[in-house]
């Protein structure tokens, strides 16, 4: 055992340069000369969970909006999702995988004889509808009483702050409920009532979306709470930024990953809350539909017409698989921490000449872990 | 600290003030009470409204409302007095006697699904951190999305008809043919092999064995009709203890640890000694007695680890106590299998045991074993539903939680030291990332009573859920206060649970006081 020379160092650092895989953990790829933006991109785009669920969210959302118009555009479907038209066949489905074929009605049809392709693509428009409501509502409450809580802290975070304690344990059901009855009330006329009788889907949205924001509140918060203790928010103080330059300039674009991964898991979790209200009588309304909708009404029938129950399911879980594989990426790709850790690799490295070197990662706190914990602790 | 929580405590009786003042004032205003006469053509019309009206207070305005239910609320909070008045619902029974039978129905229901959602979870995501972008990890996490995807009324919708009527057409005529009995063993073999992981000869095998053990099993099943006369015997028993014996040494000792070992092993041989002793006692079983039986195999185990000892006597008697433990439940779950056809048979179930709605067989007789099965079978469908939908969060997040700890200097520093991997896995890395974990566990038990609505909806429990929903229904703000009052305090105590347990498990983290 003697102490290692000169000559082994230098072969130590040399080989160091080669292996910086040491201890199982790969390298990040950090290319020079990428801004922030492209980095991000480049690794969103090289998450391949990611890029499929983009795939099938954009395949579903085109079908859903050409297929049976929106706004009173007509789509290339030739049922809509109130006609009536005679049964085919009982109302199975036409459809087939092989031979491919669409046929009448692909989806079959209800007991009543309505197109099921054009109630669950109806009913596909009205998830995304309220998916986006939500989540532009939900960010952008969110994002104003997170930063100005985080940011001026005092008697603005406290009354903040308590107000959100206060929505989060108000129960959505209940609030829900209150909605509905409002929007029932059509003969009082009322403008809420006339808003909500032709717009009843977005109402909806609208109205999840206003307490939906608590959360997203509490991480940007968070968010704020350890950015705006950063110096270069105090470099740009001292040059006169002005508080809402040091906001919108400074502070947002650092938190801005956090804050577009928990947008994403908050429209992924809407569109359960949406079918799951409207199963339970207190979302959308018939005539008008919603997959929850679908499925509440035909639950019953599942043994003589399962196919009214396994359509409008089908596309639930997937609109929400893929937003949450979306989410999945876009968290991987905002993450600077992200590193590779190979357990299997971890084992197998036993070169003593490998020194065990971390690669220099991106130290730069823009997005510190959004663990949904983390954020309110002491307060 | 004490300032630190009496400052939580104050904040949070505040925050529930304002809120359950809200809370009254949505449901008073969610609808007309008095709808449902107002329709009808009833001839004492008149005389059913002025009664609900006065069952309902409906003359004084509803914020004056409120502080009557808040006086009789406040009285709940004198320790002992039994003056705790939370009002009536609308057929006239109090609603503290309403949230009793619900709240039991609610916890029986969600009990055992969040524990065995707990525990599936953190192991799923133990593993599949310690075998990142393996076949077995995209496995896991596509699984995690999909199920964290899945709406819960249609997962229950499926589960009574595959589940349940499926089954229970199964049991009718309990053969299984050959090919269904092939198809089984090559998926789970399939399976196996994903799991096993190491070189490709390895996991060949590991199928191979797993496909051949499940075909013939399956077989045997079939031939001697198994499902109608379930057991297990002492035979095999003793077999499963063996190997459970091994894996458990494995986990807390380490199958060098010779002495753990054996202390497990004499565990295994005294519950097969136990199983013949006991099974007169087992015949007239109290809840109570499986209890004092449970923390009497505990003991026995740690008992037999003591004496057997060894260089570290901890964990031989880890070892021995977790496998006695183990060993009394097979010999309770051979019990309940023993009675499985007397259940069968039973005159209120006629041959269709797994239920789809309510939490009991109405007026069922029977013994403790017969009344266990029952609420086991209609217990299953639920609880599966439920472990489904929250397995999710719990394995990804152990997951990131594990990935972040092995990615850690200690971790590096203590393989340099040269100690076996199953020391640095299960003592370094597995202890300091179940500190997040306890986090969210505990907010999670904070939502357990509350957050069952559909479930209880779909599978008719009338728990908390149900309570909620028909106030809703039936615009009596009552039990809706009942429910929300009681959910939000024990979301907020296990908030404030959650937070002192972070500070308490990680040092680095300690509350302003």
């Amino acid at each position: 055992m003697s102490q290692p020379s000169q000559q082994d160092e230098i072969v130590a650092e040399q080989g160091s340069l080669h292996r910086q895989q040491a201890a199982g953990i790969e390298p990040v790829i950090e290319a020079r000369g990428l801004s922030q933006g492209q980095i991000v991109r480049k690794r969103f785009l090289g998450h391949s969970g990611a890029i499929v669920g983009l795939v099938v969210f954009a395949f579903i959302f085109i079908m859903a909006f050409t297929s049976v118009g929106y706004a009173g555009i007509p789509g290339w479907w030739k049922y809509s999702h109130e006609a009536v038209s005679p049964l085919v066949n009982g109302g199975a489905p036409t459809a087939s995988l092989w031979p491919p074929a669409w046929g009448e009605h692909p989806f079959g049809q209800d007991r009543i004889g309505r197109d099921l392709f054009a109630m669950t693509m109806r009913g596909a428009q009205q998830s995304i509808t309220i998916m986006v409501v939500i989540g532009l509502i939900a960010g952008l409450i969110g994002v104003i009483v997170g930063a100005l809580s985080g940011y001026f802290r005092g008697w603005m975070e406290a009354i903040l702050m308590r107000l959100t304690d206060v929505i989060i344990i108000v129960p959505a059901l209940l609030l829900a409920a209150v909605m509905a009855q409002l929007a029932g009330r059509r003969d009082e006329g009322s403008w809420f009532a006339s808003f909500a009788s032709t717009n009843g889907v977005l109402a909806l949205g609208i109205f999840l979306g206003l307490i939906s924001w608590v959360g997203l509140a509490r991480l940007m918060r968070g968010e704020f709470l350890s950015l705006r203790e950063r110096e270069f928010v105090d470099a740009a103080r001292i040059s006169g930024a002005s508080n809402a330059r040091i906001i919108f300039k400074h502070i947002l674009p650092n938190a801005v990953g956090v804050l577009i991964v928990n947008v994403t898991l908050t429209m992924s979790a809407a569109i359960l809350t949406e079918t799951a209200l409207s199963y339970l009588g207190v979302g959308v309304k018939s005539p008008d539909t919603s997959l929850g909708l679908l499925i509440s009404q035909n639950q019953e029938a599942f043994s003589t017409r399962p196919w009214l129950f396994w359509f409008p399911g089908l596309f639930i879980v997937l609109i929400c698989l893929s937003i949450n594989f979306i989410g999945d990426g876009l968290r991987d790709a905002f993450d600077p921490r992200q590193k590779k850790f190979n357990a299997k690799k971890a084992r197998e490295v036993s070169s003593p000449l490998a020194p065990e070197k971390i690669p220099a990662t991106v130290k730069d706190g823009t997005a510190e872990d959004g663990t949904v914990s983390g954020d309110n602790r002491g307060g | 600290m004490v300032t630190y929580i009496v400052r939580r405590l104050v904040t949070a009786a505040l925050i529930l003030l304002g809120a359950s003042f809200l809370v009254y004032l949505l449901t008073a205003a969610s609808g007309d009470p008095l709808a449902e006469f107002r329709a009808s053509s009833a001839p004492n019309k008149q005389q059913l409204m002025d009664s609900r009206s006065a069952l309902l207070d409906l003359e004084t305005p509803a914020p004056l409302r409120y502080f009557k239910w808040l006086g009789g609320a406040a009285q709940c909070l004198v320790p002992f007095a039994g003056s705790c008045n939370l009002g009536k619902n609308i057929a006239g029974q109090p609603i503290t006697d309403a949230l009793g039978h619900a709240l039991v129905q609610t916890l029986t229901l969600v009990t055992g699904a969040t524990i065995l959602a707990i525990l599936v979870g953190i192991t799923l995501g133990i593993i599949t951190a310690l075998r990142q972008y393996s076949t077995l990890d995209y496995g896991v996490t596509f699984m995690a999305f999909l199920f964290f995807s899945l709406p819960i009324f249609w997962v229950a919708v499926l589960l009574k008809e595959f589940g349940a009527i499926g089954f229970n057409n199964f049991l009718r005529n309990p053969e299984i043919p050959l090919p269904v009995a092939i198809g089984i063993g090559a998926v789970l073999g399939f399976v196996a092999m994903i799991v096993a992981g190491g070189d490709a000869k390895r996991r060949a095998l590991t199928a191979g064995i797993v496909f051949a053990v499940v075909t013939a099993v399956l077989i045997y099943f079939s031939v001697t009709l198994w499902f109608r006369t379930p057991g297990f015997g002492p035979v095999v028993i003793a077999i499963a203890g063996v190997g459970l014996a091994f894996a458990v040494t494995l986990l807390t000792a380490g199958l060098r640890n010779r002495k753990a070992l054996q202390s497990a092993l004499i565990a295994v041989g005294a519950g097969v000694v136990a199983y013949f002793l006991i099974q007169p006692l087992l015949s007239q079983a109290t809840f109570l007695m499986i209890v004092l039986l449970a923390i009497a195999t505990v003991l026995i185990g740690t008992a037999i680890g003591y004496f057997v000892g060894g260089y570290d006597r901890g964990q031989s008697m880890r070892a021995a106590a977790i496998t006695s433990f183990l060993m009394g439940f097979l010999i309770v779950l051979d019990r309940f299998m023993q009675a499985w056809p007397a259940y069968f048979s039973n005159g209120r179930v006629r041959g269709r045991p797994i239920a789809t709605i309510g939490a009991g067989t109405p007026n069922i007789e029977g013994d403790f074993w017969i009344l266990g099965l029952d609420s086991f079978t209609h217990l299953i469908l639920p609880t599966t539903a439920l472990v489904l939908i929250s397995l999710a969060g719990y394995t990804r997040f152990t997951r990131a939680s594990m990935l972040e700890i092995m990615n850690m200097d200690y971790i590096r520093t203590a393989r340099a030291k040269g100690l076996s991997e199953r020391t640095v896995v299960m003592r370094h890395a597995f202890r300091n990332a179940l500190i997040p974990v306890a986090t969210i566990v505990a907010f999670d038990i904070g939502g357990l009573i509350g957050g069952a609505v559909i479930t209880e909806t779909v599978f008719s429990v009338r728990g908390m859920g149900f309570l909620f929903l028909d106030g809703i229904q039936h615009v009596d703000p009552n039990p809706v206060m009942g429910v929300f009052v009681c959910v939000a305090i024990t979301a907020m105590a296990f908030n404030l649970i959650a937070d002192l347990a972070y500070s308490a498990l990680d040092p680095r983290v300690r509350v302003k006081a």
